[in-house]
């Protein structure tokens, strides 16, 4: 049995911490939500540089070829650092989607720019509130015409991944693309409109729509649920450090058992999180039939967890919590960001019960 | 990051299956009086092949094999519904190792290789109406008397007293002293005079455990664990282990109750249909893969040669509270008629109604929600303890009440 990190990935997480530590500390994070620019361009840069982006890429892509799980360790890193940068897009989304459904030719044009931190990568599927549903955009004679909102990373993207009704496109920025920029419940990811007229298009993999967006965004689940897990974690720390120096009533907060209890529930979830993301981990890493399944149950597990951790942890701070000042906002703002950003929790409780009848059917 | 078994775990893995395959059908062949009589020849089988007690050295009748062994064994042997039994759960997992750690060893000789036989079945007889979370407020007493001592008093859900030979009793010898520093461990024949052992009727109408009576029971100073007025730290050490053996819920999951909602109906076709019970029966699925994925975890702790961390405190909590949940969602779901527990009438012989009439029993047995929540807080998480108001007064001037 070893349903854990082997010890050269438990390195490779700590590495990582210790270089998010340095160069993206809150004050980096603020940069963003609080300046002007889309995402930290010297973080992305400096990312690259580790080789992160192309974690799971194989070498002869340009990546390091390490596997899936090294790229979970590092998005539990990613996550606990609340990075600005937009790493999920073009990693868990673009990169996967170009992994699981690119020909040799479009897997070697794209992989090694997207490892080299040359290209950012974005994925359009939803084109209005509700789940994905029945898709407008629509291709025509190798041209690419919709609108798709919100874009994450859509005004920065290099190289778009677009749902049209009957498959997946690769959509190059540039012609026929306008990008505007939205406002958002986390700037410090940014989001777009973005309307194709007659876009340059692609076809990525030969899957209809929904099956092949679905497959997509089984991988990033996982990979999301560790994100996810990371910023839980984080946030049940800086609750736990406020609730271990604050004074009230004549005693550290921390000895209260309301504020214990709480703790202590924030601690279950997180752990139940963290057992289903190694859960989901295994079957993206192994290929196993069980993807499905088991990124449904890790993400929401996940979303769960950081919700929880992220909203206490403000009620924890008490006041201090809800100013502009204190961090707790950050993750907040993110989890929402992350819960969303593959399709909302109903959605996964939704397809979680749908593969268990599948499953019990079969 | 796998599940899969090293070689030597494997090869482990097929000799006990192999060897359970022989004699599971051999034991179901055999004809016994009683299940207790039944598990007790399981046990004896068990330990002649070196399965029973498998951590434990060959010398005192255990495998002397590993932890991740045991574990291995303890999945095999659950694939075999006919030999499972919780006769000597509590005895084997806190009793005896109480006994081997502080006792002398003609008593280790005497006992320890009975117990592990199955001959001889034990039971941990600590909490009382005065002190349940609260171990160390009990009050049962036991007063010097040459060389014995003579014992009065009240234990309570005491698990399986009605057929055990033996118990480990926590008694109270001092009331000079605060009450942690008051108490002494003894181990005791539970047929000696003076000992009465009643049935406690549960809420749900079954009886499961027991109280048990001391009035003027003598046990001689040589069954003493520990020193005189140093039975927390004994208590202590039986009670690392209470969680392990309480552990895992059993009972109606997830699984059950998706198959209930195939064929009740909804208010619109049938209710495995219904959106508000999709996204119930997701939640409970995600926390039972949690579990059961956390259990995994700490397996792999295991494997590694390491204590598994304090992720497995959060088992309990999650198992019990779940148990509940899923045993009212069903019967709500069965609206008017969910108020019927005749096994003949009910779904799946009334295991929804049971769970609904157990899970109270499970959220306090082995450590309250709250208590183990003070216990992931504290022990986990380094917050600070409870204040104590009764650290530094004397036993005998606390208030008392209820």
């Amino acid at each position: 049995m070893n349903f854990d990190y082997s010890d050269e990935q438990k390195f490779l997480k700590e590495e990582a911490r210790k270089f998010l530590a340095a160069k993206c500390g809150a004050d980096r994070v603020r940069a963003v939500l609080e300046g002007d620019h889309a995402y930290d361009a010297e973080l992305w840069r400096e990312v690259a540089a580790q080789g992160w982006l192309g974690a799971a890429i194989p070498e002869a892509h340009g990546g390091l070829g390490l596997g899936h799980v090294e790229l979970c360790a590092i998005a539990e890193e990613l996550g606990r650092a609340c990075a600005p940068i937009p790493f999920a897009s073009t990693v868990y989304f673009v990169a996967e989607a170009l992994m699981r459904f690119g020909s040799e030719a479009q897997q070697a044009k794209w992989l090694p720019k997207i490892a080299a931190g040359e290209v950012i990568g974005a994925f359009a599927t939803s084109e209005g509130p509700g789940p994905v549903g029945a898709v407008k955009t629509r291709v025509t004679g190798g041209k690419l015409t919709g609108t798709k909102i919100p874009v994450t990373d859509g005004d920065v993207a290099d190289l778009i991944v677009a749902l049209a009704d009957d498959g997946l496109y690769l959509v190059e920025r540039g012609e026929g693309v306008v990008a505007e920029a939205l406002s958002t419940l986390d700037p410090t990811r940014s989001a777009a409109k973005l309307t194709f007229t007659d876009a340059p298009a692609e076809r990525l993999g030969d899957e209809g729509g929904h099956t092949a967006m679905q497959a997509v965004f089984d991988r990033a689940a996982v990979l999301l649920a560790f994100e996810q897990l990371g910023g839980a974690d984080r946030c049940l720390e800086m609750a736990k450090d406020y609730a271990l120096q604050r004074h009230a009533f004549g005693r550290v907060i921390a000895g209260y058992q309301a504020i214990k209890h709480k703790l202590a529930d924030i601690y279950v979830k997180n752990e139940v999180a963290r057992s289903n993301a190694y859960y989901g981990a295994w079957a993206l890493n192994s290929g196993a039939a069980e993807l499905p399944l088991a990124a449904a149950i890790a993400r929401v597990a996940a979303s769960e967890a950081f919700w929880f951790a992220a909203k206490e942890n403000i009620q924890t701070h008490g006041g201090v919590g809800f100013t502009w000042e204190y961090d707790c906002h950050l993750f907040y703002r993110r989890s929402r960001q992350l819960a969303l950003v593959a399709g909302a929790p109903a959605e996964w409780r939704e397809r979680l019960v749908g593969q268990l009848e599948t499953r019990n059917a079969a | 990051m796998d599940f899969e078994d090293t070689p030597e775990e494997a090869e482990y893995r097929a000799k006990a299956r192999t060897w359970l395959e022989n004699n599971v059908a051999a034991h179901e062949r055999e004809r016994f009086p009683d299940p207790l009589t039944r598990a007790r020849a399981w046990q004896a089988r068990k330990t002649e092949a070196g399965y029973a007690c498998i951590t434990w050295p060959k010398e005192w009748g255990g495998g002397g094999g590993t932890p991740i062994q045991s574990v291995i064994f303890g999945q095999e042997e659950a694939k075999f519904p006919s030999v499972q039994a919780g006769y000597f759960t509590i005895g084997l997992g806190m009793c005896v190792p109480t006994v081997m750690g502080f006792a002398d060893d003609a008593t280790k000789q005497r006992f320890v290789r009975p117990a592990v036989r199955g001959d001889e079945i034990w039971s941990q007889l600590f909490s009382e109406p005065a002190g349940g979370s609260d171990v160390a407020a009990i009050r049962t007493r036991a007063v010097r008397d040459g060389d014995d001592w003579i014992v009065n008093g009240q234990k309570v859900w005491t698990s399986g007293a009605h057929y055990s030979d033996y118990g480990i009793v926590l008694v109270r010898t001092n009331t000079e002293v605060p009450k942690h520093k008051g108490l002494t461990m003894f181990w005791i024949d539970l047929k000696s005079p003076g000992i009465d052992i009643r049935p406690i009727h549960q809420m749900s109408g079954k009886s499961d455990f027991n109280e048990v009576y001391f009035s003027d029971v003598r046990v001689p100073d040589a069954q003493r664990l520990g020193p005189v007025d140093g039975g927390w730290k004994v208590a202590l050490f039986t009670l690392m282990n209470e969680r392990l053996a309480v552990g895992g819920a059993t009972g109606v999951g997830p699984a059950d109750i998706l198959k209930l909602a195939r064929e009740l109906p909804g208010s619109d076709g049938p209710l495995l249909h219904d959106r508000a019970f999709r996204e119930r029966l997701a939640d409970w699925w995600v926390l039972a893969e949690g579990l059961r994925n956390t259990r995994m975890r700490a397996i792999t702790a295991l494997s590694r040669g390491q204590t598994p961390g304090p992720e497995s405190s959060i088992g309990k909590i999650i198992a019990a509270n779940q148990l509940q949940q899923i045993g009212n969602a069903a019967i709500e779901a069965e609206g008017q008629f969910g108020i019927i527990d005749d096994p003949d009438l009910a779904p799946m012989k009334g295991a929804f109604h049971d769970a609904v009439m157990w899970a109270p029993g499970l959220r306090i047995a082995g450590g309250t929600d709250e208590i183990l929540k003070n216990i992931i807080a504290e022990r986990v998480l380094g917050l600070p303890g409870e204040i104590r108001t009764d650290k530094d007064v004397a036993f005998k001037d606390l208030p008392a009440g209820g």
